[in-house]
């Protein structure tokens, strides 16, 4: 149909220039009809191959419903909803729920909570797996280097609410943290209790649980390095920290940078989770974040469509960063996500 | 080779902190072993670190005589082994159509699921999603959600991609149909890579806890991480977040708790040693794409 409006448009521009308008026209229906034989090739490939393609029925049902289903559901935030009420909403109620989060104090505390922990996470999470492979790369033992690799995934497999278990246990007044405290100030800190301390807390913990974890891939990197290039440095004279600088780390500057961007893109996707479960009332000033602000607004206190909002806002976010970040990474190292 | 006197100084330097990196890194570990052995007393004067003092197991008769631990330790088996069999057969088969270059509208499928990797709804939306459906407080709360993993789903289409196509042709010749293809030829072909997907799943599914958070509120319909999250609740203030059973359990003495990590890391303690390299070989994998 599209097709023939702008056909017709043509053929009133053109008027009095008959052939042109006949080739207009013959244009027209040769795209209908590719359009129409494209359709039909695609009935025919089903039909010839459905069992491939009825593989795809479930796994598309399942996309649709529970990813673009909820995507959908976001229209909640532009329209008021009562739990327990219509799925979605009652009635519109257009930007009400923006604008009550941009004139709210609370929502600009968690907005700038979420860039600092993000920023910090980002800034020590990112380089120490990198340093840790360039340490481990220098062990000639393989069996140690083994154990050490072994030993260092392992906090990556643990639930998170084991995690904050232990990070609980450990900053305890009797934990093993304040234990070493008192030995040397004679005092015990409150370190859970304490808005000054959780964000030291929350990284230090995403540095333990992913530093391992994070060098698999530097790792692997720098078993590609060609050893022609570390024998041609000795023969130069270049020690080890010349050849590490000038050989070891432009061999895995391709990989750094592509997780760089990678992390970069998904900095605002702090661990919500692991917040959840180590803060508290007391150190909200600190640890209070988007996501955990969202979740208190939304399921402790029923303000569905405020929570959406804020919820809709963040994902947009997180979205633009994730595609520029990928942009970036395709114009800088040919590679991107797709 | 001649090395530099600073350059073996380093290498005595660099063992020194890979270690003390290690330490660091189990000690959570021994110091939960520890505290689970202890007395409570030891535990609460703060002198359990790194050995147990008044050794005891008593703690572990306590917990382990807990029905409901039992109950929710079994709701974990439960969910994991049901949500990884759910996993494995949606992603599988969404992987294997999306690998065959045959497929009419390939790239645009594959663009229909990648993006929801990079945009979510959001835990509103999802929230009121599963509770119209009416999978609150069921299993299916618990295991169709997060079914198919968009990650773990590109990593088996690569693999299927880089098979070689001859095999499939010479059985599609023998007369076999797709389903009997992707049954007898290509399954048996990728051991290595459901092994994988497998643990990846399974691991997600063990270590879940924030959708039975919000979806369940029936104590016998928890995991396991919910039974100890219920307990380390009480050392932090105004947790009430929504636990029905957060609040009369509140006073748990450490050693308790230390007793219930143990046991539920412990499954994953066992298998880890023989099966972390399937991991990594899935961290490759996934990074070739």
């Amino acid at each position: 149909m599209n097709q023939q409006t702008t056909g017709g448009v043509t053929i009133k521009q053109k008027r009095g220039v008959l052939m042109e308008t006949e080739v207009v026209q013959s244009q027209v229906n040769k795209t209908i009809k590719t359009k129409r034989s494209r359709f039909k090739t695609t009935l025919t490939a089903i039909r010839k191959d459905w069992q491939l393609y009825s593989l795809l029925v479930l796994p598309l049902i399942y996309l649709l419903i529970f990813k673009y289903g909820p995507m959908l559901g976001n229209v909640i935030a532009f329209r008021r909803y009562m739990p327990g009420g219509k799925m979605y909403g009652e009635q519109w109620v257009g930007l009400y729920y923006f604008e009550m989060f941009i004139n709210d104090p609370v929502f600009w505390n968690v907005f700038k909570n979420t860039l600092i922990l993000g920023g910090i996470t980002l800034l020590f999470c990112f380089p120490m797996p990198i340093i840790f492979a360039l340490l481990l790369n220098e062990i000639k033992s393989k069996k140690f280097k083994k154990f050490v690799q072994t030993a260092s995934y392992l906090p990556h497999f643990l639930s998170i609410v084991i995690i904050a278990g232990m990070i609980l246990q450990l900053t305890a007044l009797n934990g093993s943290i304040n234990a070493i405290v008192e030995f040397f100030t004679g005092e015990k800190i409150s370190f859970i209790q304490s808005p000054d301390w959780f964000r030291t807390i929350y990284v230090t913990s995403e540095v333990w649980q992913g530093m391992g974890w994070g060098a698999i891939l530097y790792l692997a990197a720098l078993t590609t390095i060609d050893d022609s290039l570390y024998e041609a440095a000795k023969i130069d004279g270049a020690n080890r920290w010349k050849q590490t600088w000038h050989i070891t780390i432009p061999g895995i500057l391709p990989t750094i940078v592509t997780l760089l961007i990678l992390n970069i893109g998904s900095f605002l996707a702090i661990g919500f989770e692991k917040i959840l479960l180590i803060y508290n009332p007391l150190t909200y000033e600190t640890s209070d974040v988007i996501s955990t602000y969202l979740y208190r607004v939304g399921l402790e206190s029923n303000n569905f469509s405020y929570a959406a909002a804020i919820g809709l806002f963040e994902s947009i976010i997180g979205l633009v960063l994730v595609l520029t970040a990928n942009s970036i990474s395709r114009k800088l190292t040919e590679r991107s996500l797709w | 080779m001649k090395e530099s006197k600073q350059y073996k100084i380093f290498k005595v330097f660099n063992v020194c902190i890979l270690l003390i990196i290690i330490f660091c890194t189990l000690y959570p570990f021994i110091n939960v072993v520890a505290q689970s052995f202890s007395s409570e007393s030891y535990i609460n004067s703060g002198q359990v670190n790194l050995f147990p003092k008044g050794f005891n197991v008593e703690t572990y008769q306590k917990v382990l005589s807990d029905t409901m631990f039992w109950i929710n330790y079994k709701n974990t088996v439960v969910y994991t082994v049901v949500g990884t069999i759910i996993s494995m057969f949606l992603t599988t088969i969404f992987a294997y159509a999306l690998s065959k270059r045959r497929l009419v509208g390939r790239r645009f499928l594959t663009v229909f699921a990648v993006f929801t990797m990079f945009f979510n709804g959001g835990l509103i939306p999802n929230y009121v999603l599963i509770n119209a459906l009416g999978f609150a407080n069921t299993m299916w709360a618990i295991v169709i959600p997060g079914a198919i993993s968009i990650y773990n789903m590109l990593i088996m289409k690569s693999f299927f991609e880089n098979m070689p196509e001859e095999l499939e042709e010479a059985a599609a010749i023998d007369g076999l149909n797709t389903y009997g293809i992707l049954l007898k030829i290509v399954l048996p072909l990728s051991k290595a890579v459901i092994a994988t997907m497998v643990l990846f799943y399974a691991v997600a599914y063990w270590n879940s806890w924030f959708s039975a958070f919000i979806y369940l509120d029936k104590k016998e319909l928890f995991p396991v991480t919910i039974y100890l999250r219920n307990m380390i609740a009480g050392t932090t203030s105004g947790m009430s977040a929504g636990a029905t059973s957060a609040d009369n359990l509140t006073q748990i003495s450490a050693n308790i708790k230390s007793v219930t990590m143990v046991l539920t890391i412990l499954p994953i303690l066992t298998v880890y040693p023989f099966v972390q390299k399937y991991f990594v070989s899935g961290v490759m994998l996934g990074s070739i794409k």
